[in-house]
């Protein structure tokens, strides 16, 4: 018979304590901002709940999951991902003038939330495959496997998330030791490159690109985003307005204020101290990844944790940048804080790799 | 050996990984830094302002609507215009019974059933957030009377603002369409463009016509304006302006007085015409009748109108000259003798004509509508007389094949490609077609039909009209257009002059001859000859009819024995002067009967307009509207 400690022992054995309490410490942010920025509706703050209890179990089911099956499910998951991409190119269903969505009949699902992991999985698995013998041949072939469903994500279109996972892909490049001097001679080449491809642009991509840049040229449209935002974050002071006190939350001037806004009520709220609480705690969860990365055993898992852990940081501060105005607005959630169910699976996905590598070595030592 | 230096390259491996996380790590906290400084920023150092932007004051940003491009005729004539003034409008998300809101605010204006019937249709289509207009054009007292009320009625507020307003009415209707209210239909497509924020403010939207076609145009740019609002809401200050920037004015090919004298020539028929100039594809006239009152639609269509349009018999909401297909009839035969000719038949083959055609080894008789025949005819005479059973036996000889692929090259069967939106192919049928449309193989007896115009051929006004300026132009045809010029802000460079967009590459001896023939049918002894007497100028043409039922084998067509909506349609394709054609053109009568009866005369009067200035004496008192009710 098994006792009740034992039992709890083996729940826990696969999960990492330390990052288990970051990331729990920024879910609990979650609810908290959530229950404000809904005007109090407890309904969607038990949504929240539900979706990250789900994601929850995922991340456990993949925590405890040895890393060689890990290793197995990258080319299948990759492939089943790259399919599904095609799927949405040929059939998928169009909202807000992007095709980005797949109709299964039960549910629609969004294929280029799968990739985030697919990718950077693939990519890893492949050089842990040519470990032995790599060449330039190798990093050209691995950057094949970023750019293919990188093309397909970027022309549904949805330049966000394919500059995300781009950024999780040059990741594993990087990680991986791609040669400072291509790196290098590529950014050469991309800015040498630029001006010819900007003559090559029609009128009105330029004037997207331009947008992006200053948003004050569409203050109505996501350059009002921008401008609400700031003012939030701006108002906010040293100690905050106060929880529940957002003016701007709650007098409706900020957009998406549950979703990709959602630190612009947190900050107005909980102000500039709130602030460096927040990023400290981002920044304890990012630290113990760098950790886990730094002690990762393989090739494969030095290069997938390393991944998982800068694109966490990167959403992070994609998202803060962008309501504190010092990025373009991109669609890109407030990783574990905003609502949604997609990215909270995909993000806690990720931790249940990190804390696999980390624990299953462990186990391997001893 | 071989292990120590893999195990030396793996120490060495992560060594190098170790170094380029640690600078991984570097960027990290780079990057946080300079994000906690942008707090800083924000929340320390510019604190005080942007919580006077929240607090004391907030920010309102209001789009600007700009004016809608205006639309001219090619002298400048005004054909869409915008006029200012009042409109009363409710939020309907603000005001809990709209019922009784309604019913007190008739008591200060003057609020129709049909006004009723209008709001409620606009509610049922519309965005939720709109404010939407119960009145509009109110008058000044008006305005006053539910100025020194407003307080009475939170959500209800008098707007100025530009209407849209076609001075021509019915007579332009189909070509410029019109403008309406945006509803979730546009909306949706607009987000698909990614220029709904451009619409922001906008309540409306090109909905058929050229408003519809060059909506990007005439729509221009939204400006907008920061203000500081206070708490109720109103504007304090504004912070800064971006200017709206007027939609682009449209200079049309269409002379507005030439449609104005086609479109009255119709009198009490419907039917379609346009006239295009051969030599370089511009549009002059572009009719379809019966037509409608395109200001009805602006702010929503009454119900009761809108049931008129829609269930009238004639048709009056569809764009005929755009989008109605009839057979071609007769008006084939001039380019069936080019293919002819193109193919190696002789100008100067002869048959005898019996009054029928059979083919080999059948009894089956196809009739000449002349009973009795036309005796001996050449190609000459088979365009002059119109001989059926010339062009019988000359789309045998062909076959449908040739016919159909020479026929193409006159844009048969093909969109023309004009600046309009929707509109239809028609029909030049071929083995091919036949075969995946109708999974049937191609019967001798269709080309015996097709021969003459009949059969399966469909043809557009709009197309037959593009093929006769081919035709007047030698064979170097021009994609038919209606914008001659857009007015750009900046004024961008002028639009280019058309170029053709395919030459056929015609024997002038072979086009000499066509047109000719085409010249003796508006002589005495051709079937135009009445409506074409006493022209001052070389005209040419040639007739057509196109049946509505088929007669069965030896049936006789009698007129008065069928009902109105089953006689045959009448056409007629023209050009003139025939030395140098400046205008060439196609008119179709529905259930006119012959083509020199009906269709020419209203040929002549648009010829003679055009090219002697001559405007015809006014038809009876009776107005257009009466004539699109005729039974």
């Amino acid at each position: 018979m098994i006792n009740k400690k034992e039992l709890q022992r083996r729940f826990m054995v696969h999960l990492d304590p330390i990052l288990l309490m970051g990331v729990g410490l920024l879910l609990l942010v979650s609810l908290i901002v959530l229950y404000s920025a809904t005007d109090s509706n407890l309904l969607r703050v038990f949504g929240q709940f539900v979706n990250i209890l789900v994601a929850f179990a995922a991340m456990w089911i993949v925590a405890n999951m040895p890393l060689h099956y890990l290793m197995r499910s990258a080319v299948p998951i990759y492939i089943f991902g790259l399919l599904l991409l095609v799927g949405v190119a040929l059939f998928g269903d169009i909202s807000h003038g992007a095709r980005r969505w797949l109709n299964i009949g039960v549910a629609t699902i969004q294929p280029s939330e799968l990739m985030k992991i697919a990718v950077p999985l693939m990519m890893a698995w492949y050089f842990e495959k040519n470990e032995a013998t790599l060449t330039l041949k190798n990093y050209f072939v691995a950057a094949l496997l970023l750019l293919i469903p990188l093309a397909l994500i970027a022309r549904q279109p949805d330049l966000g998330t394919a500059l995300l996972i781009g950024a999780s892909g040059f990741y594993v490049l990087f990680l991986a030791g791609l040669s400072w001097r291509i790196m290098v001679g590529m950014a050469v080449a991309a800015a040498a490159a630029a001006p010819f491809l900007w003559s090559m642009l029609h009128d009105y991509q330029r004037h997207r690109i331009l947008m992006l840049l200053d948003p004050s040229q569409d203050a109505l449209g996501k350059g009002y985003h921008t401008i609400q935002g700031m003012i939030a974050v701006g108002s906010g002071g040293i100690l905050g307005k106060g929880y529940l006190n957002g003016t701007q939350t709650h007098l409706d001037f900020l957009p998406e204020r549950t979703t990709d806004f959602i630190f612009a009520v947190y900050s107005e709220e909980f102000g500039f101290l709130g602030n460096l609480i927040l990023l400290g705690i981002y920044i304890f969860v990012i630290g113990r990844g760098f950790v886990i990365t730094a002690n990762a055993s393989t090739y494969f898992t030095r290069l997938m944790a390393g991944s998982i852990t800068l694109s966490f940081f990167t959403y992070a501060f994609v998202n803060m940048g962008m309501v504190s105005g010092i990025l373009p607005v991109v669609g890109v959630p407030l990783p574990l804080v905003s609502y949604g169910g997609t990215s909270m699976l995909t993000l806690l996905l990720g931790f249940g790799m990190l804390m696999s590598i980390h624990t299953h070595k462990q186990l391997v030592k001893t | 050996m071989k292990h120590r230096i893999e195990l030396k390259n793996h120490q060495r491996e992560i060594f190098y990984f170790r170094l380029r996380l640690m600078l991984s790590l570097g960027f990290v906290l780079l990057m946080l830094l300079i994000l906690l400084l942008r707090f800083v920023y924000l929340q320390v150092v510019k604190h005080e302002y942007f919580q006077t932007l929240a607090e004391s004051n907030r920010i309102a940003v209001i789009p600007v609507v700009p004016n809608r491009g205006l639309i001219l005729d090619r002298n400048g004539v005004v054909l869409a215009r915008n006029y200012s003034g009042y409109t009363l409008e409710i939020a309907t998300r603000k005001v809990v019974d709209l019922e009784a809101t309604i019913n007190e605010l008739s008591t200060l204006v003057n609020i129709q059933p049909k006004d009723r019937k209008r709001f409620k249709k606009l509610l049922a289509e519309s965005r939720n957030f709109d404010s939407l207009p119960i009145r509009n054009r109110l008058s000044d007292e008006e305005v006053a009377r539910f100025a020194a009320q407003r307080y009475r009625f939170p959500g209800v507020e008098i707007k100025a603002r530009l209407f849209r307003e076609y001075p021509f009415g019915e007579g332009t209707s189909h070509l410029i369409g019109y403008i309406g209210r945006i509803n979730d239909k546009d909306v949706e497509q607009l987000e698909e463009d990614e220029i709904a924020s451009n619409y922001l403010g906008s309540d409306y939207i090109g909905k058929t016509g050229l408003e519809q076609s060059y909506e990007k145009e005439l729509h221009g740019t939204t400006g907008f304006e920061q203000v500081e609002v206070d708490a109720g809401g109103r504007g304090v200050r504004s912070l800064s302006r971006s200017a709206p920037v007027s939609g682009n004015d449209l200079t049309l090919t269409l002379d507005a007085k030439l449609q104005e004298v086609a479109e009255q020539a119709f009198g009490k028929y419907r039917g379609a015409l346009v006239a295009i100039d051969p030599s370089n594809g511009d549009i002059l006239a572009f009719v379809s009748k019966p037509g409608y009152d395109p200001n009805l639609f602006i702010d929503g269509i009454d119900s009761e109108n809108w049931d008129e349009l829609n269930n009238s018999p004639d048709v009056p909401l569809n764009n005929r000259a755009l989008r109605g297909q009839y057979p071609p009839g007769s008006t084939i035969k001039p380019f069936m003798a080019l293919a002819g000719l193109f193919y190696g038949r002789s100008p100067s083959y002869t048959i005898h004509d019996p009054g029928y055609y059979t083919l080999p080894g059948s009894s089956h008789r196809y009739h000449d509508w002349k009973q009795g025949g036309h005796g001996s005819v050449d190609m000459f005479k088979s365009i002059v007389i119109s001989c059926d059973t010339y062009y019988y036996g000359l789309a045998t000889e062909l076959g449908i094949d040739k016919v159909h692929s020479y026929l193409s090259q006159f844009g048969f069967g093909q969109k023309t490609g004009v600046d309009m939106e929707g509109e239809v192919s028609g029909l030049s049928p071929s083995q091919e077609w036949k075969m995946k449309r109708h999974n049937q193989v191609w019967y001798a007896g269709d080309t015996v039909s097709a021969g003459i115009g009949q059969g399966y051929n469909l043809v557009t006004p709009l197309q037959l009209a593009s093929a006769t300026a081919t035709l007047a132009n030698d064979g170097i045809a021009f994609k038919p257009h209606f914008v001659k010029q857009i007015k750009r802000i900046p004024a961008g460079a002028p639009e280019p002059e058309p170029q053709p967009i395919h030459d056929m590459h015609i024997k002038p001896e072979y086009i000499d001859l066509v047109k000719r023939a085409m010249e003796a049918v508006t002589q005495p002894g051709g079937t135009a000859a009445g409506a074409s007497a006493g022209a001052p100028y070389r005209m040419a043409g040639k007739t057509g009819t196109a049946q509505v039922i088929g007669m069965k084998q030896g049936e006789k067509y009698v007129a008065n024995n069928i009902s109105e909506y089953n006689r045959d349609h009448a056409w007629f394709i023209s050009f003139a002067p025939v030395e140098k054609p400046t205008i060439a053109l196609a008119v179709l009568v529905e259930n006119g009967g012959h083509g020199g009866s009906t269709a020419a005369p209203i040929a002549r009067k648009v010829l003679d307009y055009y090219l002697l200035g001559k405007v015809p004496t006014p038809l009876e008192s009776d107005n257009e509207k009466e004539g699109a009710e005729h039974d």
